[in-house]
């Protein structure tokens, strides 16, 4: 399959599934319990939300995709890749999820994206 | 670690940071021990799968793994992800490093460059707050 498409594939099931996993976590609120009965039933209650599964779907799909680009392409081009969702999931945060970004956020954000592209090189 | 009722009174920040912790090194052993695991095998059929996800240093990674995504989204349920993303961007170092003193790969001059500057963004981002919608919530 050709490197642009599963790098698309990458990008838009990453982008997804982060965004769901958030939103979904942000709707069942601080997880504040953390001894092993309070965490099982966190678990269970988390196991019947569809968005939740649909987010490790696309984590699932975005991890297969990228196993899949490694076999023909260097590290040194699959991982930038990643590293520019990092930008692109702060934009959306800001815009999908309502996030208040200040601008030291944006600054970090895009000092990390910088480094882990030449953390490939 | 705090008993349940007492990490539930800890502040949001220290939470935070211990989260952001198994986070970050759940990731960079967990993809340390697939790699090792992963090393010189031929997976060329589902056979060949299912033998390396059952061989140790796969199964181990796999564990780590799942402990990386219970934590983030642990991690997820008060804190932002425009925090969260950079922030366990640490990892993407400390895979580096696990890379450079486990496995002597070489970290040239950019890496070191992209490491500081993963380094920089980070302490920019965890300067601020973690969970801007509980703060507007007390505020």
């Amino acid at each position: 399959m050709n490197a642009w498409i599963l790098i698309g594939v990458i990008v838009a099931s990453t982008v997804l599934g982060d965004l769901l996993q958030t939103a979904e976590m942000k709707r069942h609120g601080e997880i504040k319990e953390f001894h092993p009965r309070g965490l099982r039933k966190v678990f269970v209650t988390l196991a019947r939300r569809k968005f939740l599964i649909a987010s490790i779907v696309f984590m699932a799909i975005s991890f297969f995709a990228f196993m899949t680009l490694l076999e023909s392409a260097d590290l040194s081009f699959a991982v930038p890749a990643s590293a520019a969702t990092i930008v692109f999931e702060t934009f959306l945060a800001r815009f999908v999820l309502k996030e208040r970004v200040d601008s030291w956020r944006w600054a970090g954000a895009c000092l990390v994206a910088c480094g882990v592209a030449l953390l490939t090189r | 670690m705090e008993s349940g009722s007492g990490f539930a009174t800890t502040s949001i920040r220290t939470k935070t940071t211990i989260f952001a912790c198994i986070v970050i090194l759940s990731n960079a052993l967990g993809n340390f021990a697939l790699a090792a695991g992963m090393r010189g095998r031929r997976t060329e059929s589902v056979v060949d799968y299912l033998a390396a996800i059952f061989s140790p240093w796969v199964a181990l990674g796999i564990v780590l793994l799942i402990l990386w995504l219970l934590s983030r989204m642990t991690l997820l349920s008060w804190a932002d992800l425009s925090y969260v993303l950079p922030v366990t961007s640490l990892g993407y170092v400390a895979n580096a490093l696990v890379g450079r003193f486990f496995l002597n790969e070489q970290i040239t001059g950019a890496r070191w460059t992209g490491t500081l500057l993963i380094v920089a963004g980070t302490i920019l981002v965890g300067r601020g707050s973690p969970a801007t919608h509980i703060e507007k919530g007390r505020a």
